[in-house]
């Protein structure tokens, strides 16, 4: 990867259609390599989610016809929430293979264009619509669904124990897994304050989380991200270009994809695929994924440390952009990730380790700086354009790891000194689709 | 010169004015006039159960059914039926489940798609029937948020007045 740009997310951009946001997005990538010409672009890959909400189709067409692509070869990339995170590793796969030395990653989304409701519809429309939409078709009920499930597994099960009585067992294990779960909204919301791409920077508390309006119980108003409007490109290219391009590339040395079934209700009870660090002794009454956990997460991460040679990720790893539609997904993914153990996720998240270090949380987070998670803000902060939000944690590891952050954000607090190496995911509906990219920095 | 739609900085007045008049111009912050309509769109499709026909033929009979694979070194089965058996790829066959089950998982919906936010709050359930091996996804009824746990007992109720969707079943806390 040699340069990226973004458009700012924001509720609504009634100003910019799709077209001319990608354009704003493709002019800010091009600015910083004077080197790199359109000329040198030998093709494209487009993403963007939902014909539904711009109510055009084949709108990829239209993206390349404005920034004045034809006749190269492009193809548009849809993947529902991962979209952005496929369209990355589409333009990967076009480099590595050799049939292009120079591509265009772009991606979109506007979603402004229907009422908010209706827009959950549509997003609702990426479960099975036989089964599953017609009940109240709502994914925040999809992702409740999974996250009172592994709060039962690994709060009432384990530290709840001791407690006999079911129901109050079952009511203190969601208490505390809503506290935990608003750490990780304190965290996105107060790091994107030094990110002026995010939508909704700002501090608030645990407190304010949990006062925020129910949605779908258990999960709380700032424990979910929102409809947003935005743009993201990322340019790669092969080794030699890159380096008459910019003195500071960025290497990707490992992708990764899982799937998993369309509805919860299918995904099935069995083994967990292991990571170097764990045993399978660790796990010998869990029941893998069930809807607790993310199988398709686990899946390209195993795939893409492999390739990247990574055996102990925390450690390996300088930091992580994760897809964090909601609160819940973020400690779901640090398990699939391998960051802990399945069943230490809530620990995980209070020992501070994903939070940044120097930054006031107002928490206690003794940890903080081992392995930063989601320092841009995440979803939850930045906004969730789909078609964009992959690309966007393209283009955020991009600037950490060429130490650029400061020139980007005019504001350096996000920073991680001297990241070598981090980790981008991206995930589809109720994790039905994951992609993992491992991104190097590429010069001394 | 015709009359222009009204002005506005803020674009939910864009959004109030496009349901009184069905045109309104936003004036962004960065100085550009965008004009805004209302732009109406509705479907209606020919929705066919297909291989999935005979379960929600099953719920206006007042059954639930699921199906089992037909391979006898499988043999999985199915809360929500497949054709298909997931596992090996064989045919599956039909069977009756039972109409009792317990709870895997819950929620409460406060608030939903367009099109279901007029029936919040509702609870959306997985639910697990002893010896299937997956789950079934439905609404349960007559319990409150604070009355639901994982593992509690459910029971099916049908819709005497079947509209041939999933909503024709739906669980209720066992009596």
């Amino acid at each position: 990867m040699v340069t990226g740009g973004l458009t700012k997310f924001a509720k609504a951009h009634p100003e910019m259609d799709f077209r001319l946001m990608v354009k704003r997005a493709y002019d800010y990538a091009l600015k910083g390599i004077p080197n790199l010409t359109k000329d040198r672009i030998d093709g494209t890959r487009i993403s963007y989610f939902s014909d539904h909400f711009s109510r055009q189709l084949k709108a990829a067409s239209m993206v390349q016809d404005y920034l004045g692509m034809n006749p190269k070869g492009s193809v548009r990339i849809e993947w529902g929430g991962a979209t952005g995170g496929e369209c990355f590793q589409a333009a990967y796969e076009a480099v590595a293979s050799g049939r292009m030395d120079v591509c265009l990653a772009a991606g979109y989304e506007t979603m402004s264009r229907v009422a908010t409701w209706k827009g959950n519809e549509f997003i609702a429309l990426a479960s099975d619509t036989n089964f599953d939409f017609p009940l109240g078709g709502f994914y925040t009920g999809y992702y409740a669904l999974m996250v009172v499930r592994h709060i039962y597994e690994y709060i009432r099960k384990s530290k709840l124990a001791h407690v006999t009585d079911e129901r109050e067992a079952q009511r203190l294990a969601i208490a505390e897994g809503q506290r935990i779960m608003s750490w990780v909204s304190v965290k996105n919301h107060r790091n994107a304050l030094h990110n002026p791409y995010a939508q909704y920077p700002k501090r608030v508390s645990v407190d304010d989380v949990l006062n925020s309006e129910m949605i779908s119980y258990p999960l709380t108003r700032e424990q979910i991200c929102t409809m947003s409007d935005g743009a993201a490109v990322a340019i790669l290219c092969d080794e030699s270009r890159a380096r008459e391009f910019t003195d500071k590339p960025v290497r990707v040395t490992g992708v990764g994809t899982g799937t998993d079934t369309m509805r919860l209700a299918d995904r099935p009870f069995g083994k967990v695929p292991l990571f170097a660090h764990e045993k399978a002794s660790d796990y010998a009454k869990l029941e893998y994924p069930g809807v607790h956990s993310f199988r398709a997460g686990r899946a390209a991460g195993l795939e893409a440390y492999r390739m990247a040679g990574i055996t102990d990720p925390k450690r390996e790893l300088d930091f992580i952009e994760l897809h964090d539609a909601y609160a819940s997904s973020e400690i779901q993914t640090y398990e699939d990730l391998g960051l802990c153990r399945y069943g230490e996720g809530y620990d995980f998240t209070l020992s501070g380790a994903p939070f940044l270090r120097g930054v006031d949380y107002g928490l206690d987070v003794p940890k903080a700086g081992e392995i930063p998670v989601n320092p841009s803000g995440g979803l939850i902060a930045c906004g969730h354009p789909v078609g964009a939000t992959g690309l966007m944690q393209g283009v955020f590891a991009f600037w950490q790891l060429q130490g650029t952050v400061r020139k980007h954000f005019g504001d350096g607090t996000l920073q991680i000194k001297d990241a070598r190496r981090g980790a981008i995911h991206s995930h589809a509906g109720t994790g039905s689709a994951v992609t993992v990219s491992i991104l190097e920095r590429g010069f001394r | 010169m015709k009359a222009r739609p009204p002005t506005f900085e803020k674009f939910r007045d864009v959004q109030a004015e496009l349901e009184r008049s069905g045109a309104a111009i936003f004036h962004s912050p960065t100085g550009e006039d965008s004009l805004v309509i209302r732009y109406p769109y509705s479907i209606q499709y020919i929705h066919s159960y297909a291989e999935d026909s005979p379960f929600f033929l099953g719920l206006a009979d007042g059954k639930l059914k699921g199906s089992k694979c037909t391979k006898k070194s499988c043999g999985f089965v199915y809360g929500t039926p497949r054709s298909h058996c997931m596992v090996c790829g064989s045919p599956t066959g039909w069977i009756d489940l039972p109409t009792t089950g317990r709870l895997h998982s819950w929620t409460t919906c406060h608030f939903g798609s367009e099109a279901f936010l007029k029936e919040t709050p509702y609870n959306l359930a997985l639910v697990e029937f002893e010896g299937v091996g997956s789950l079934l996804l439905v609404r349960l009824k007559d319990a409150t948020e604070s009355q639901c746990y994982v593992g509690m007992p459910v029971e099916a109720r049908f819709d005497p007045n079947p509209k041939y969707s999933i909503t024709d079943v739906w669980f209720v806390p066992r009596r």
